[in-house]
């Protein structure tokens, strides 16, 4: 049977290349970076390469960057240390509803140490409107954390306008790009932001490492007390074999990045374009053009995600859902609802993210499958039938 | 592992009676499309036997695994019997459900009894039959 992976916002796969620049990490070049013999600088000189490369992919300083475990931790410090160091200037910090949990229980945590948080709504297509963040903006604000893409719906927020608003202001601007970083160009410069998340199985670097850079000047508190590992801001032993393939896996991006878009942004378009002309009643949700490149997210009414994605899995094809059954906490994706979508058209929730291997033969395999998948859950549905006797079902 | 036993998937990809009786004699709803699943039950009854049974479900792969078995165990049991199936009964025959799915996609048995009610509240008003 024909495999076909289009899971690539939960984890891509590992590059070869980049399993490769690991191997050696694993054996013979297994020194603490802190050791000061030569089994030390082997490691030390292979967290320096790493911390270029991955400076280099957001146009950053290499001392600017702090390796953590991941995405998750990377927020959870930019979010808890950024806060917490500012908390002389006051107790007031702004987030967008459609934030990753990493940050949204981050920020609910900051509640609990007696900061206030405000939530920046998005619109329909999940898309912040920098005005509407200006509008929470307090004189005791002094964090603002807004993402620079959603992995759900795809949507690429106007990072850019936000930070204009919070540089009057002098308030830090941090941004969880982990749905970015990797897979279009990004330049913290050109972004204006203070503070960017980003990990590395986004991009075919290996899970459990991430980075979290921080402009210099920027103070921030850190998670972990220990040792005086990467300035001081995040203790504990590095992680080198992980931290060597997120460089890797960064140079790689840098280098081949515009080939990958030129791969995946049609094959995501014919799906965009596909799929709701197949099948009556979908919904593309996210932004129709302002999204990430590999991203096609939508919302087949009449049946539930998780049902779908089983079925197409007994296919050979790997999705994901933010149905309320999908998620262990049964409940519906939090970025559909904040869109406005209601709950049983969330319920339908699928989404497609594209990788390096997918091919039109792929695509087109897809676009042969779901048809008959979703005519099957809808001849079971009740609401399906619903809709057909209230006589508005076509095709 | 999958997080569905063999059975479970074996009811969801071959769902039995999936469908709708055409002048059925008692329907069943359970749930609703915001929590994530909702189901109705269609009985046929024959001296107070279930003669038939079908079943329409929205929902994820639990549901209708859950709703198929429902529909299975009660075909041709007594009113009486078929009052006794209980979730907990459902899910041992389907060789368990995950953890977090035994509350909200175990709904098949309360929407077969409520038809079930539903046929005897109009006997009882001497309806039909």
């Amino acid at each position: 049977m024909r495999k076909v992976y289009l899971d690539n916002a939960a984890t891509t796969p590992l590059l070869p290349e980049v399993r490769e620049a690991m191997v050696p990490f694993l054996e013979d070049m297994f020194g603490n970076p802190s050791s000061l013999h030569e089994w030390g600088d082997c490691g030390r000189d292979a967290l320096g390469e790493a911390r270029n490369q991955v400076a280099g992919l957001i146009g950053a300083d290499a001392e600017e960057i702090i390796f953590t475990s991941g995405g998750t931790e990377s927020n959870n410090l930019a979010i808890k240390g950024l806060a917490q160091a500012q908390q002389a200037k006051g107790k007031h910090v702004v987030v967008s509803a459609i934030e990753h949990f990493s940050v949204l229980h981050s920020a609910r945590t900051l509640e609990k140490w007696g900061f206030e948080v405000s939530e920046v709504p998005v619109d329909k297509y999940g898309m912040v409107d920098p005005e509407n963040v200006r509008q929470k903006l307090r004189k005791d604000t002094v964090l603002v954390s807004i993402m620079h893409a959603n992995g759900e719906v795809g949507t690429v927020e106007p990072i850019q306008e936000i930070a204009r608003i919070t540089r009057e202001r002098k308030i830090p601007f941090h941004t969880d790009a982990v749905a970015t970083a990797g897979t279009i160009p990004l330049d913290v410069g050109e972004l204006g932001v203070d503070a960017l998340s980003l990990a590395g199985n986004g991009f075919y670097g290996p899970k459990g490492v991430g980075a979290l850079w921080v402009r210099k000047g920027v103070r921030i508190m850190p998670l972990l007390d220990g040792g005086v590992q990467e300035g001081g801001r995040r203790a504990g032993t590095e992680n080198v074999p992980a931290i060597v393939g997120l460089g890797k896996a960064a140079e790689l991006a840098v280098a081949n990045m515009p080939e990958r878009i030129k791969q995946q942004a049609p094959l995501r378009d014919r799906l965009l374009k596909e799929l709701p002309a197949r099948i009556e009643r979908v919904v593309v949700t996210g932004h129709p053009q302002n999204r990430l490149p590999g991203h096609a997210s939508f919302c087949v009414e009449f049946i539930e995600g998780e049902s779908m994605l089983m079925l197409l899995n007994s296919r050979g094809i790997a999705v994901s859902s933010g149905s309320a059954c999908t998620s262990r906490a049964l409940k519906a994706s939090h970025v559909l609802i904040a869109m406005g979508l209601p709950h049983e058209i969330a319920q339908g929730s699928i989404l497609f993210t594209l990788g390096v291997n997918n091919t039109l033969e792929d695509i087109d395999y897809v676009l042969e499958t779901m048809p008959p998948i979703v005519d099957r859950l809808r001849q079971m549905s009740p609401l399906y039938a619903k809709f057909v006797k209230s006589g508005k079902g076509g095709k | 592992m999958p997080i569905y036993s063999k059975k479970v998937m074996d009811h969801f990809m071959n769902p039995r009676n999936v469908g709708e009786i055409e002048k059925p004699d008692g329907i069943g709803e359970e749930g609703n499309p915001v929590c994530g699943d909702m189901m109705t039950f269609y009985i046929k009854v024959k001296n107070n036997h279930l003669e038939d049974v079908k079943f329409k479900t929205f929902g994820c792969g639990a549901a209708i695994a859950v709703s198929s078995m429902v529909s299975e165990m009660a075909k041709g049991k007594t009113l009486e019997e078929a009052m006794k199936i209980t979730p907990q009964l459902v899910a041992d025959e389907l060789e368990g459900l995950p953890k977090n799915k035994f509350h909200c996609s175990n709904l098949g048995a309360q929407a077969l009894h409520k038809a079930i009610k539903d046929y005897l509240s109009k006997e009882k008003k001497g309806g039909k039959k």
